[in-house]
């Protein structure tokens, strides 16, 4: 429990990728297998449910402590988590016992689960008895529920591959679904590499750069192949040895998610990789694709519908495939973009099935033709356009500088930054119960200095759901409040976009931006991912340009 | 409720005596200031005549113009003023930190404590209870969640982790408020471990300390001079306003930076966050709950004013479970806005 607590509070300490890395490694590292398969489950979210109440926690500090119940209200206020306050109210106890996790989690956290409430009061009583401050904090929290460590789970996984001394790819693939906490389950994960794992491996995505100024900078129109910009998750989809993996750019395994897509590729052939987009496509006659943020909705739920609920609803999730990576087992990404799309729209041909489609080559005479199709893309519900050169081969990440970029992504919404939510505060109106409007923040400097620097307000852009779940996580993160504004914990990233943007004295970030609006909330990137200052600063520079 | 007719009482200009003709720690120029000790909160320049520690005295004149002719009293030296007798107590929260007693010809005997703590602290003279009927006191830390540890302990840890950062190559920096905190960290330092460096801020004030004959360490001026020599090993002492800036990265060594926090606040986990800072250590110059409690029961007052924090929540208790009548006393500083101990944490985020 001690060396646990101990990667809590490391993992809370830092936003820096790199310490929260070290720290997991050295925690997988140090915890004998039986500990560290429950550490394992607890930093994924697989903790053990209705252990305790809340109030059976809140009868027993007022019991120990002697307090009146309105100053526990008046503590927890000052200092916005229950299971903290609790911990900093309780009489200091001698206890300084190391207690396996397993044994905490078997004795002190499962034992609560269906217990009478005297019961429940005892065993709490003797792990307060049993455990330091900071021990105990952990502890509340992992009795109450909504336990948390503010890492990703593409972060962990990182961690656990490079202790097993294997790929992160196949750490990723073997940690899909749900790990059992025990020591043999956990030995299995952390096995060396096998044949099978093999099976599922994908190849690192390639990704374009955002055109600057003209395309007609780019050279002849006929060079290039043009398709819409998606607005969805970038996946690369694997068939092999009778199996099927579908990755996100993310490096997250989502096949499960995403069963009818992982149906629809039985039909390959052995030896298929695909790259295209995941999409939620809307059937009928005024068809296409809904925004990210309904994507982001299946992506959050745990179990994905089976079955169509609703007969009238044509909406299914969609492969848009744009390229082709493998064939047949052989490695196409040395051949030219033009020959790949051939080979692609005969697989997809082949194949049949809407639910892998091709993404359309759009044909223009010129690049004039070309921007009026570029800007229309909002109301086909693309983002803008992929210029994709017919000769480029299929590289590894962003093209080196110096070399000539193969693919070119031209946005409509050409400003785009990741940014993060430092505070909030209540609308006006409908919405004056809701905390819609957000204070946005990037990093000055990265790495040990890091601090972020408030450059932009928004109120738009969230759907209603999303406006509900961001309110109900800020009410229950905020780290301080004056009057109405709320400053909260720096852990989620929005992704915003606005039209323009121009140097500014009166702003601390030296950037003004011009109708900032939130283009979708960016679950997937940890707060010490989001954009700089200096790329604010780039964006300027290309926008004075 | 404070009464009209008490002693003293809050004005827009601070706490006003009218029996003796005098403010204490009034925060516009006065007349006649009782000064309690030297932080800007509670000092203020311009006043006609001041009276106050000898220290005090020194520390104000150290760091602001204006402070006109003063009378400074030796601790417990009754002195008249109007119809009262005034006694400065020390309060152990700075160097020159006083407590005042007023006692009226008639009436009952008040207690001002000012900022205070209880705990030992080699750098000021320590906290001694004063007998009254009315006390009025602060009550920064005025909840239950601020219970404050073994302050050697806090250096245990603090120098420990001090020699990992040297050993890693790692300057390391400590924020702390400039008057007070930054000297109380400068004598609970181990000096083998390497060179300390002070920010120019706190050389007037450490000056003060020094010539006062509290021992403490060699420190040297951290600036673009002595940088090669605290790269990397040393530990620069500066207050939370050089957080981030040019100034400090100016240090950094091989392995970097590491910057620390050092309050009272950074008992709750939320605060250490807030800056970012690298780690928190709980020290306050402010007295915790069970010292603020501890203080009204060895007083004996009967009436109990609370200002300056968690007034409303401090009062409350002290009437329900401690059997004392209380009110609440005003001051411009409202809720938790002590500036003295860096309430914004490093970097003043708004
Ligand atoms: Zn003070």
């Amino acid at each position: 429990m001690r060396r646990f607590t101990r990667l809590f509070l490391e993992l809370d300490a830092t936003t820096a990728t790199g310490e929260k890395l070290a720290a997991l490694e050295a925690y997988f590292r140090d915890a004998p297998p039986e500990d560290a398969c429950w550490g394992l489950a607890l930093l994924t979210g697989n903790r053990p449910k209705g252990a305790a109440t809340t109030s059976v926690l809140r009868e027993s500090v007022l019991e120990a402590s002697g307090l009146p119940e309105w100053l526990l209200a008046e503590c927890h206020a000052a200092v916005g988590d229950l299971s903290e306050t609790i911990a900093l109210l309780l009489p200091d106890g001698a206890g300084n016992a190391d207690e396996p996790l397993h044994r905490t989690m078997g004795d002190r956290v499962l034992a609560l689960v269906g217990a009478s409430e005297d019961d429940k009061r005892r065993i709490i009583r003797d792990a307060w008895a049993v455990f330091g401050p900071a021990e105990r904090l952990v502890y509340h929290k992992l009795i109450r529920g909504g336990f948390r460590l503010g890492v990703q789970k593409r972060l962990v996984t990182r961690a656990l591959a490079s202790v097993a001394g294997i790929e992160p790819d196949v750490m990723a693939h073997r940690l899909i679904g749900r790990i059992r906490p025990t020591a043999e389950a956990y030995a299995a994960l952390m096995s060396p590499e096998q044949a099978a794992d093999d099976a599922a491996r994908p190849y690192p995505f390639f990704l374009a750069h955002p055109l600057e100024g003209n395309a007609a900078g780019l050279g002849a129109p006929g060079d290039w192949a043009a398709e819409w910009k998606w607005d969805g998750i970038r996946a690369q989809l694997i068939r092999r040895a009778g199996q099927t993996a579908l990755w996100s750019r993310g490096e997250e395994p989502i096949a499960h998610q995403f069963p009818e897509i992982a149906a629809a590729a039985a039909g390959l052939l052995d030896g298929t990789v695909l790259d295209g987009e995941v999409l939620l496509w809307r059937g009928g006659r005024d068809g296409g694709p809904l925004g990210f943020a309904a994507l982001q909705t299946r992506l959050n739920r745990k179990v994905a519908p089976t079955h169509q609920l609703d007969l009238f609803d044509e909406t299914r999730a969609v492969l848009v495939a744009y390229d082709l990576l493998e064939q047949a087992g052989r490695d196409l990404r040395r051949e030219p973009f033009e020959d790949r799309r051939a080979a692609l729209e005969e697989v997809i041909t082949a194949l049949g099935d809407e639910t892998i489609r091709l993404s359309p080559l759009l044909g223009a005479s010129g690049w004039e033709e070309l921007a009026a199709v570029q800007a229309s893309a909002r109301e086909r519900g693309a983002e803008g356009l992929m210029l994709k050169h017919r000769r480029s081969v299929y590289g590894v990440g962003r093209t080196k500088p110096g070399d000539t970029p193969g693919w070119f992504k031209w946005k409509v919404d050409p400003y785009t930054v990741d940014a993060v939510l430092t505070a909030a505060q209540p609308g006006s109106g409908r919405r004056a119960n809701l905390y819609t409007d957000y204070t946005f923040a990037v990093w000055d400097r990265t790495g040990e200095d890091a601090a972020l620097v408030t450059f932009a307000k928004a109120y738009s852009g969230l759907e209603q759901d999303e406006i509900e779940r961001l309110d109900r996580w800020i009410r229950s993160n905020t780290t301080a409040k004056r009057g109405p504004f709320r400053q909260v914990t720096p852990e989620q990233v929005f992704e915003l976009g606005f039209e323009g943007l121009q140097a500014s004295e009166r702003h601390k970030s030296g950037i003004a931006v011009r109708f900032p609006r939130i283009l979708r909330w960016r679950t997937d990137k940890p707060a010490a991912e989001a954009d700089t200052l200096d790329t604010l600063r780039a964006l300027l520079e290309a926008h004075r340009a | 409720m404070p009464v009209k007719t008490d002693l003293i009482v809050p004005t827009d200009r601070g706490l006003w005596c009218e029996a003796g003709g005098f403010y204490i720690d009034p925060w516009r120029p006065v007349d006649l200031a009782v000064v309690t000790h030297a932080h800007a909160d509670h000092a203020t320049p311009g006043c006609g005549r001041y009276i106050a520690s000898a220290n005090t005295a020194a520390l104000m004149r150290s760091r602001m113009s204006g402070i006109g002719e003063a009378h400074t009293p030796a601790f417990g030296e009754p002195l008249r003023l109007g119809a009262t007798t005034v006694s400065l107590h020390p309060a152990g929260h700075v160097l020159g930190s006083s407590q005042v007693r007023v006692v009226p010809e008639e009436g009952p005997t008040w207690v001002v404590t000012g900022d205070y703590k209880v705990e030992p602290d080699p750098t000021c003279e320590p906290f001694e209870p004063v007998a009254c009927d009315v006390l009025l006191t602060e009550s920064t830390f005025g909840l239950p969640i601020y219970r404050w540890g073994d302050t050697l302990a806090v250096f245990d840890d603090l120098n420990a982790w001090w020699r990992s950062n040297a050993d890693a190559g790692r300057t390391t920096v400590v924020l702390a408020y400039a008057l007070g905190k930054a000297q109380r960290v400068l004598a609970g330092l181990d000096a083998s471990i390497g060179p300390i460096g002070l920010r120019g801020a706190l050389h007037g004030p450490t000056g003060v300390y020094q010539e006062a004959g509290i021992v403490l360490p060699d420190w040297i001026h951290a600036n673009a001079t002595n940088a090669p020599e605290l790269k990397g090993r040393g530990l620069i002492v500066c207050p939370p306003s050089a957080s981030g800036t040019a100034w400090i990265r100016k240090f950094r060594g091989k392995g970097g930076i590491r910057t620390a926090f050092v309050s009272g606040w950074m008992r709750v986990r939320g605060r250490r966050r807030w800056g970012s800072v690298d780690r928190g250590f709980v020290l306050s110059d402010h007295a915790d709950w069970d010292g603020l409690i501890d203080t009204v029961r060895r007083t004996g007052a009967k009436r109990v004013g609370v200002t300056h924090g968690s007034s409303e929540a401090l009062a409350r208790y002290l009437a329900e479970r401690e059997g004392v009548e209380t009110f609440v006393v005003p001051t411009r500083y409202r809720g938790e806005g002590d500036e003295q101990d860096g309430v914004q944490g490093p970097g003043g985020a708004a």
